[in-house]
């Protein structure tokens, strides 16, 4: 390959998608709901950019909107330079080589009825046209053999196979075309944590090895911590963080991200007996309607006139250490 | 057996009638949990740890059969007659589980669900079962409580619906609390609050036990763990002593796979290699050979017992060998 190391690979600016919500009213506008809202982003060859937010931030819709998915009401996708257009078949076709998905359910993501080795010959003959069958089963092959699976899965299916053979599989699956981007949405979430911790390794090496650059989608922040270079932290659809891995876990900025931060529980009973319990305060189901100013404003401790009235948007906090938050541009960073 | 133990199993096993033959679920179990203590059990997917509950609670699903002793405040639940356990079950003795959705009935209030529970059993009148549901509902840190009761299950959130689940549970003021993997379909940030719930009805003296694979929430909220590998126990432990010293090599695998935010990177994970036994397999040794870090060569002949050691118990050939017997 000759291409610069660090080549922009997909470019996001301004994606907003919304979906209707069921009427209200007999009459008047329709609600609709913002699930993803004027994010930005951009993943260079061999990052690994980490998403977190809670159940409902619009994580997965950001994802399923750059993989082509769902249709974005605004905002530009960029592939490698080359903008994404939904009616352009040849050139999603194109950008589909190089950017495969791996999602949660890895039994639910590989067909029951077709042996692992035909559903990774399956996805190389989809990417790259009709094969020489010696050759595809040589590839399929070593592929298996890279995310460790031995060859005699080669033929068996996916219900004799346990949860984290079928994530290796489908991991296989989505890198047998040598894609530059794999989308992981909540990949490990589902799995036990002695073959979480496995799959996590898996896909740190094979980043490694290939300068794979991946979007890690997952609720589990101490992953993420492992896993990725950059965190963006997701709050009702907009980007309220983002930084390098190091500064955002060492340093949090926006009072979300302290609150997801202080939220998770360490394996550690001294650390539960030292710490506080965080006051968080809950979304109610009431939330669900438009918040004037900043989102996250009615569950924030901090939050004054400015952020009821003002959307804060995502700013340099230091560093090239993006928040959107008006208290973390007033307030210096805590130590 | 410890004089103040509320709820006792012994030699507990659960086996399942299934196309393939019998698969055994649990084996061998002997637990117990004394009162106003919170118990943990841990494990993986498939280690037994929800139906050694279920059983002991005649909750299993159909094919399920089970043996050997469960105790509550020394009344037998097991036992040819069926009265104990339909007394103590939902009343003295109530669960909590992973879906809230399923423990609430989609189409009447809040309120109404749980001043049914007293209704239904005659524990009390509808004046006092509505304050007691107020109550109860503010003891899980409901907001706005008296407005929740008025309201139905699909206008609350998920943590406010576990919350509501847990305050039913609640409602008959019972001695011990089983909850399966309670905080399992929550947020992070919600998943805190419900621990918190959990911890004061623990400290106003409700015996929990907690079934979960999260050694975080366990290390929040457990005085005691028990470790399941493969329907056994493993290990059981003060919590305290179970964290900062794991005696079974799987306890202390597992320990070390949690990635975890409080302690410096160090590169790659350590996951345990290989996987577990399949259900229905019975090896002759430790179920945990094949993948042990420090296996010995009695270990795949025969099965190490549950061995207490001072406070804790380990079931480990390793731990078995005399001191200063080899290294």
């Amino acid at each position: 390959m000759s291409e610069a190391a660090n080549e922009t690979l997909l470019r996001v600016r301004n994606l907003t998608v919304r979906f209707p919500m069921p009427r209200t009213r007999l009459v008047g506008p329709r609600p609709w709901i913002k699930a993803v809202d004027a994010v930005d982003l951009e993943i260079d060859t061999g990052c690994t950019l980490g998403l977190v937010g809670e159940s409902g931030c619009g994580k997965s819709t950001l994802a399923r909107a750059i993989l082509a998915l769902v249709v974005p009401q605004a905002g530009t996708i960029e592939w490698r330079g080359q903008p994404l257009r939904h009616d352009d078949a040849v050139g999603l076709r194109r950008m589909r080589r190089e950017l495969q998905v791996v999602f949660q359910d890895p039994v639910g993501s590989l067909d029951p009825r077709m042996s692992i080795g035909e559903s990774v010959a399956e996805a190389l003959e989809a990417l790259e046209g009709p094969q020489d069958a010696v050759a595809t089963r040589a590839r399929v092959n070593s592929m298996l053999a890279e995310v460790g699976l031995d060859p005699t899965i080669h033929a068996r299916y996916p219900h004799e196979l346990s949860g984290g053979q079928c994530q290796r599989a489908a991991i296989a699956r989505a890198l047998v075309g040598r894609p530059k981007l794999l989308v992981c949405d909540e990949a490990v979430s589902a799995l036990d944590v002695s073959v979480q911790a496995q799959i996590v390794n898996l896909l740190a090496d094979l980043r490694r090895r290939h300068g794979l650059a991946l979007l890690f989608i997952s609720h589990n922040l101490a992953v993420v911590r492992h896993l990725c270079d950059e965190v963006a932290v997701l709050y009702r659809g907009r980007v309220v963080e983002r930084g390098t891995s190091a500064a955002i876990f060492a340093g949090p900025r926006h009072p979300y991200t302290r609150a997801l931060l202080a939220a998770v529980p360490d394996p550690d009973p001294a650390a539960h007996a030292r710490a506080a319990v965080p006051e968080l305060r809950a979304a109610a189901a009431a939330e669900a309607v438009a918040v004037v100013g900043c989102a996250y404003q009615p569950r924030c401790p901090l939050a004054d006139g400015l952020c009821r009235e003002q959307v804060p948007r995502l700013e340099d906090v230091g560093d090239g250490h993006l928040a959107a938050c008006h208290q973390a541009r007033i307030r210096p960073a805590a130590s | 057996m410890a004089p103040d133990a509320l709820f006792e199993v012994r030699d507990l096993g659960v086996r399942f009638t299934t196309p393939r033959g019998r698969v055994s679920a649990v084996r061998e179990v002997t637990l117990e949990v004394r009162r106003g203590e919170c118990l943990a059990v841990v494990g993986e997917s498939g280690s037994g740890k929800s139906q050694l509950f279920l059983g002991c609670l005649g909750l299993l699903a159909a094919g399920g059969v089970v043996e050997g002793s469960a105790r509550f405040d020394g009344q037998e639940l097991l036992g040819p007659d069926d009265g104990p356990r339909r007394a103590a079950l939902g009343t003295r003795l109530a669960m909590v589980f992973q879906d809230p959705m399923n423990a609430l009935t989609p189409h009447l209030t809040i309120g109404r669900q749980l001043a049914e529970v007293v209704l239904e059993r005659g524990l009390l009148d509808a004046a006092a079962a509505r304050a007691r549901s107020l109550e109860v509902l503010q003891s899980v840190g409901m907001p706005e409580s008296e407005e929740r009761l008025r309201q139905y299950p699909h206008e609350l959130s998920g943590g406010q619906r576990q919350r509501a689940a847990i305050a039913m549970a609640l409602m008959t003021r019972p001695d011990l609390l089983v909850a399966d993997e309670p905080t399992t379909a929550l947020d992070v940030t919600v998943q805190a609050q419900v621990i918190d719930v959990l911890r004061k009805a623990r400290d106003r003296g409700l015996a929990v036990v907690l079934i979960t694979h999260d050694m975080g929430v366990v290390a929040g909220i457990a005085d005691r763990v028990a470790v399941m590998y493969a329907g056994r126990i493993v290990e059981t432990a003060p919590a305290g002593e179970l964290f900062a010293a794991p005696a079974h090599p799987y306890t202390a695998a597992l320990l070390a796979s949690v990635p975890r935010l409080d302690t410096p990177l160090a590169g790659r994970l350590v996951g345990i290699e290989g996987q577990p036994p399949a259900p229905g397999a019975e090896p002759d040794g430790c179920a945990f050979a094949p993948r042990c870090p420090s296996v010995l060569e009695p270990c795949h002949r025969s099965r190490p017992p549950l061995e207490s050691h001072g406070s804790r118990s380990v079931a480990c050939h390793a731990l078995r060998r005399p001191a200063g017997a080899g290294p």
